[in-house]
């Protein structure tokens, strides 16, 4: 039935990929077998309703003298039994189905199997993938070959692939479509996700959540290659000279469009960490140790940090980037014109002269404030930063 | 500390010339466009001299059927701006594939896209739901008014309000670019600094008061004021889902109002609710939203359910079946809609148990909605079904409703989810039930009360092409964004790199158009029906063989409803009468009390909007001379004790008797 | 089924009122009380809040550190009384004593402006040690809940004098009896909230 499906289903849909129908990794087929049993077991009392809405509106218009006319019939407690046992008897399946798939193909638990039939080796070990979600690219980085990759990820097949992710500045969704389900990556919190490729081959991944102006061109190479092709791509990779620090980290956190796949030999230790603990930039207290106090239980009114160590989010506006979401008059732009935001590439070619994707101004981070008290630089949220003058008493 | 403040920013706060974005064509056109329509229509209005007229019989009136019929305008004309912006997607879309750009830029189409999903839900379906509950229920009930008459006029005003200060969004600035539900932290101040998502907030706050304060009106209406006689178990099925609604928007408001308030607070003050650093939590704005934003769904649907119960009855001419398991299917959905709210982010990372239960819950919706379903179909069996404009749209509805609920269903599968979340299959499904279910309920509603409203008939040829356009055209947009979501293909994307997609992106926008043939039949069916009212004239004042009490009043009905109250014995308490041979009361009438008009509500909305307006633009004096002047407002009106007077028994008379001769005369 | 087929001959019920029936005032207190309910949950959402970000300190004080539980009961005390001294003013409503009432209501609203002079002078301390609302996500929320509630006290105090100006011009006129029934919820609901506020925010606060 569900093969009968899918072959109907390809053949009317000619040659356009189904990508999410005709998967390459194991979760991901167990999702597409999902989604094709919920929609039978739905159907079976789809089809009856929608030819009920035929056969009733066709033998009982109005136009149909012969069919019988019963004004006052409006109760039936056989029928009523059956109307509401019907639906609740496929929820019961499907809600049997939903209780236990949630739990198998939970992304946070480590895979059981490589295919059907197929547990995973004692010997083999997941290949540990951290991802970090940039405004608006993806970096990669493998802390057991010590390399890491921008736009491309690549994967032997057929080993587990365990996914660390986390994001910088706003919410993404990592997504592989041919690999498995998509997993947020949040900026300071960590997600994981487990998912084996089965097939190699060449294969799209993308940023399923929207995060600002260069969202749409978030997208990255996912290479499942053979053992030896991956140890190739990881030789590749630590040809590459630059080494990926904390400096070549800021610098490559500003927000671009379209970055160009690049390899980085070498990283910085605890530089995931330093992510995802929202301190890669020099003299910021990372999220972990912040925690550590909170667990404490506070540090005091005089506080175990000045106001610049826990400021993150301001840094855009400190450094005079545009943030992801600017608007007039923030974003020094005039409103809906054809400047493009900065770091985005440029989309018309008669006006992609000189700067035209710079903001015209300097971004006009006080917005105008003019809120009595506020001095003219700080934006809203930039009140923050301003260290909090203490009055001594 | 005041040293470097200059002047023009005390006085225009971040308001400059440059807001205006007159060198970009698209908005130059739409301004034209705009500002002619309306220097024409504010022509025609001063020209006959109809501004006393419009001010003292419409703006300023408490009667629930002129304010239902303002909210219903207010969301045709919104459902124009939000189409629009619909069209430009679509476009955009089948354009923007392989090498080519298209033609929005994205912090343009982001503009798009956000306040496309913004207007239609605030703007366009609430309203659109609001105002036909306003104008129908309290004729269902017997009543002569809602409970809070000036509450009523003040919520229209608001939900107008916000809906002009988002609409101001796109001449003086921009609107936001965080998508319909602003998820931080891109919404806040650090990500999206500026006007938009400031616009936003101040249009959904200002409306948000509207809605409450009308829910609030509306259950204490249904509760209090029911005609002697009518039990709860005699209401028409549409004020039972219009109480079920209103309760959902008593509950869930004030929800959305602490979200949007926080998040406010984080962008003006500096606050770190949502924030990353500083301890902000920006998942938790995701569950408060979405406590709010799961329910907003049936509190647009139940309503929706409600009419189509209604329709399906009187044009079957056959008591609703089921009565009983379709009033307890609308408060199992009401409840268990507040259960529901984690299936919008099962991809979060939430724990297996977590997702499971929300997966289930949402599925527990789908039983008591198939009961529905089955209702109405059964009402259907055994009656003459007169095919009718009302009835063809659902007919419409049932086997769109049921596929949308059948890809709802399939989402609410969380591993299922986990691959087709943010597609445009997702856009596809919310669309197949916020169309199916919510729109073509609503223009059925329109189609069906409209000759109550108005006292002539809607034109059943341009209805049908109408009906015909809507159906076709949704299903020729839907369907293909249903194959690309299964193509791995996610939403709010400005352009494609896979150039395989255009057939389909093309075919939508396709549909798109048919949809706009569809909107613009609708507007025909409208002046056609105006220019042959004569022909379409009814003058029984039940001109479908109506079952419920609003069919036993003239049409349009008095400013009063009922010269007597209706004592109701059965449910479908006027097909009660008309089979028991009632007769029409002709003596005897009396003062009737009612409610008096009062600006106070429009004023206080206008002050609210410009407060808005002062702080989006930071303003700061107006902003605090237009919240002093508020309160101010508010407060004098509790001194005016005199809100209400008696319709002079001669003027009871004379509209009697009117219609007593045209029943005569037409018997 | 067979209900609505009436018997030929039988007689024809009653199908229109004659009498005009006013409906009665009882809509007000009901919509009073919807308001009321999601007024609550408006709070609702505050303390879910406030529980989410309330042991986020960002390496500053904590409840700890910050609240003076003396200074709290004081105020506590000052707006449970001013309940009290409410329910006296509507006792002395119900047996139409004008002056009487109004003295209660002043002394009400006294007690309310005290809490609000009190909770101000919490607040002036709090950011006077640098604990604002930007320090960190813990005081954003707590400000937001206590500050939400303050505001909530002066709008009741506004509309307090407010009455008492209408009950002094107009009398104890019906539609004034019905404006001190939905003040009086008010009043009273602001003070169950309060006990929340007390118990969760500033007792847990300091004992965690």
């Amino acid at each position: 039935m569900r093969c009968l499906a899918l072959v109907a289903t390809s053949a009317l849909l000619g040659g356009c990929n189904l990508i999410v129908m005709d998967p390459a990794g194991d979760v991901a087929v167990q999702q597409r077998n999902l989604i094709l049993a919920s929609t039978a077991l739905m159907l079976l009392v789809i089809v009856p309703v929608i030819a009920l809405a035929f056969v009733f509106g066709w033998r009982y218009r109005a136009s149909n003298p012969d069919a019988t006319y019963d004004p006052d019939w409006h109760h039936s407690t056989q029928l009523e039994v059956v109307i509401w046992t019907v639906p609740l008897l496929i929820i019961i399946a499907l809600g049997a189905m939903t209780w236990i798939s949630t739990h198998t193909l939970d992304p946070y638990r480590t895979l059981s199997r490589l295919a059907p039939r197929k547990p995973v080796p004692a010997d083999v070990t997941p290949l540990t993938v951290e991802v970090v979600a940039l405004d608006w690219k993806w970096l990669f980085l493998y802390p057991d070959y010590g390399i890491a990759s921008v736009n491309e990820m690549a994967a032997p097949a057929n080993r587990p692939i365990a996914f660390k992710l986390t994001s910088t500045s706003v919410w993404n969704t990592f997504y592989v479509p041919a690999l498995a389900g998509m997993i947020y990556a949040m900026p300071g919190m960590e997600t994981k996700l487990h998912a084996v490729m089965n097939k190699e081959g060449e294969f799209r991944g993308l940023s399923a959540h929207y995060s600002g102006s260069g969202f749409s061109r978030m997208n990255f190479g996912f290479r499942s290659l053979s053992e030896q092709g991956f140890d190739a791509w990881v030789a590749k990779a630590k040809e590459a000279q630059t080494p990926l620090n904390r400096e070549a980290f800021l610098k490559l956190e500003k927000p671009s469009e379209a970055e160009p796949i690049r390899y980085y030999g070498s990283v910085e230790d605890g530089l995931y960490a330093a992510i995802l603990g929202m301190c890669v930039a020099p003299n910021l207290m990372c999220a972990s140790e912040i925690h550590h106090i909170d667990r404490q239980g506070g540090a005091g009114p005089e506080g175990a940090a000045s106001r610049e160590r826990l400021d993150y989010d301001n840094r855009r506006l400190r450094s005079g980037d545009e943030p992801s979401g600017a608007t007039f008059p923030a974003s020094g732009r005039p409103p809906m014109g054809s400047v493009q935001p900065e770091g985005m590439m440029p989309r018309d070619q008669h006006l992609s002269r000189e700067g035209v994707n710079e903001p015209k101004t300097e971004p006009d981070q006080g917005q105008g404030n003019a809120l009595p008290g506020a001095d003219r630089g700080p934006a809203p949220a930039q009140l923050n930063n301003r260290p909090s003058e203490r009055h001594q008493h | 500390m005041f040293s470097n403040l200059d002047l023009r920013q005390l006085v225009f706060g971040r308001l400059s010339l440059e807001a205006v974005p007159y060198h970009e064509p698209i908005l130059l056109w739409t301004f034209v466009a705009v500002a002619a329509g309306g220097v024409a229509l504010l022509g025609l209005v001063t020209w006959y001299g109809k501004w006393g007229y419009l001010w003292r019989e419409w703006f300023t009136s408490v009667d629930h059927k002129k304010i239902g019929i303002m909210y219903v305008v207010l969301a045709i004309v919104m459902l124009l701006r939000g189409f629009a912006d619909a069209i430009m997607m679509v476009t955009q879309k089948a354009l923007s594939v392989g090498a080519s750009e298209g033609y929005l830029p994205p912090h343009h189409y982001d503009q798009v896209f956000t306040a496309h999903g913004t207007i239609m839900i605030f703007f366009m379906a609430m309203p659109f739901v609001t105002g036909v509950m306003n104008y129908v229920m309290p004729l269902q009930i017997g009543a002569r008014d809602v409970a809070f008459p000036f509450l009523n006029n003040f919520s229209f005003w608001m939900t107008a309000g916000g809906a002009v200060l988002t609409m101001l969004s796109l001449f003086v600035g921009e609107f936001s670019r965080a998508t319909w539900l602003a998820y931080p932290p891109l919404s806040g101040a650090a990500y999206s600094p500026g006007v938009g998502v400031d616009y936003y907030i101040w249009g959904l706050q200002i409306a948000g008061v509207g809605s409450t304060l009308s829910g609030i009106n509306l259950i204490a209406t249904i509760v209090k004021m029911r005609a002697p006689g009518m039990t709860m178990m005699k209401l028409p099925v549409f004020c039972w889902t219009t109480l079920a609604s209103n309760a959902i928007i008593v509950t869930i408001f004030p929800v959305l109002t602490v979200a949007l308030a926080l998040l406010s607070l984080d962008r003006y003050v500096g606050t770190h609710f949502f924030t990353n650093d500083y301890g902000g939590n920006s998942m938790m704005y995701m569950n408060l939203i979405w406590i709010w934003g799961h329910p907003e769904v049936y509190v647009l649907v139940l309503p929706a359910f409600g009419i189509y119960s209604e329709v399906v009855s009187t044009f079957c001419s056959k008591r609703l079946f089921g009565y009983a398991s379709m009033v307890y299917a609308t408060a199992v959905i009401a409840l268990v809609s507040w259960l529901t709210w984690l299936h919008h982010f099962f991809t979060m990372g939430a724990g297996a148990n977590v997702n499971a239960f929300f997966g289930i819950t949402t599925m527990i919706i789908s039983i008591p909605t198939g009961a529905k379903v089955f209702n109405w179909l059964f009402t259907m069996y055994r009656g003459r079904i007169r095919f009718e404009v009302p009835m063809l749209w659902v007919m419409g509805f049932i086997p769109t409703f049921v596929i949308g609920g059948l890809t709802g269903v399939l989402l609410a599968v969380p591993p299922a989810d986990f691959v087709l979340h943010n597609s445009l299959f997702l856009v596809a499904h919310f669309h197949n039930v916020i169309i199916g279910g919510v729109v073509f309920g609503l223009l059925a509603g329109v189609n069906y009360w409209f000759p109550k409203a108005f006292g002539f008939k809607l034109d059943p040829f341009w209805g049908k092409v109408s009906f015909w356009c809507w159906l076709t055209g949704f299903w020729v947009v839907f369907t293909p964004l249903y194959v690309v979501g299964l193509m791995g293909v996610t939403r709010r994307t400005q352009h494609f790199d896979d150039p395989t997609l255009q057939p389909w992106l093309t075919v939508a926008a396709l549909g798109a158009f048919i949809i706009m043939a569809g909107i613009l039949a609708f507007v025909v069916q409208i002046l056609v029906s105006i220019l042959r009212r004569e022909r379409l004239r009814d003058v029984t004042g039940d001109p479908w063989g109506g079952r419920t009490l609003e069919w036993s009043t003239s049409s349009p009905p008095p400013p009063y409803n009922f010269a007597f109250t209706p004592v109701v014995h059965d449910l479908d308490a006027w097909w009660d009468m008309k089979r028991r041979g009632h007769e029409r009361p002709v003596e005897g009438y009396r003062p009737i009390h009612m409610p008096r008009n009062t600006s106070t509500g429009i004023v206080l909305a206008g002050i609210s909007t410009v407060l808005g307006f002062a702080l989006v633009w930071y303003i700061w004096w107006l902003a605090a001379l237009s919240f002093v002047g508020l309160i101010a407002v508010a407060l004098a009106h509790t001194y005016n004790y005199n809100r209400d007077y008696f319709i002079p028994v001669e003027d009871v008379v004379r509209f009697e008797s009117h219609r007593t001769a045209q029943l005569a005369a037409r018997a | 089924m067979h209900e609505t087929t009436a018997p030929p001959g039988a007689a024809r019920p009653v199908f229109y009122e004659r009498e005009d029936h006013a409906h009665g005032d009882g809509g007000t207190l009901l919509g009073f009380w919807l308001y009321l309910m999601s007024d609550c949950l408006v709070f609702a959402a505050l303390f879910a809040t406030y529980g989410v970000l309330g042991a986020n300190y960002a390496a500053g004080p904590s409840g700890a550190h910050l609240f003076d539980l003396r200074l709290v009961a004081l105020n506590t005390s000052l707006l449970l009384l001013s309940s009290i001294t409410y329910g006296f003013a509507m006792l002395e409503m119900d047996r139409e004593r004008i002056g009487a009432t109004l003295r209660w209501l002043a002394v009400t609203g006294l007690f309310g402006a005290g809490f609000l002079g009190i909770e101000l002078y919490e607040f002036a301390h709090l950011v006077h040690e640098g604990a604002t609302p930007q320090r960190s996500a813990f005081l954003s929320a707590f400000f937001a809940l206590v500050g939400t509630h303050g505001l909530h006290v002066t709008f009741g105090v506004i509309w307090l004098v407010t009455l008492m100006t209408q009950v002094r011009r107009f009398g104890l006129i019906a539609e004034n009896r019905r404006r001190l029934l939905c003040l009086s919820m008010f009043w009273h609901f602001l003070d169950v909230v309060w006990i929340g506020v007390f118990t969760f925010v500033y007792l847990m606060g300091v004992s965690r």
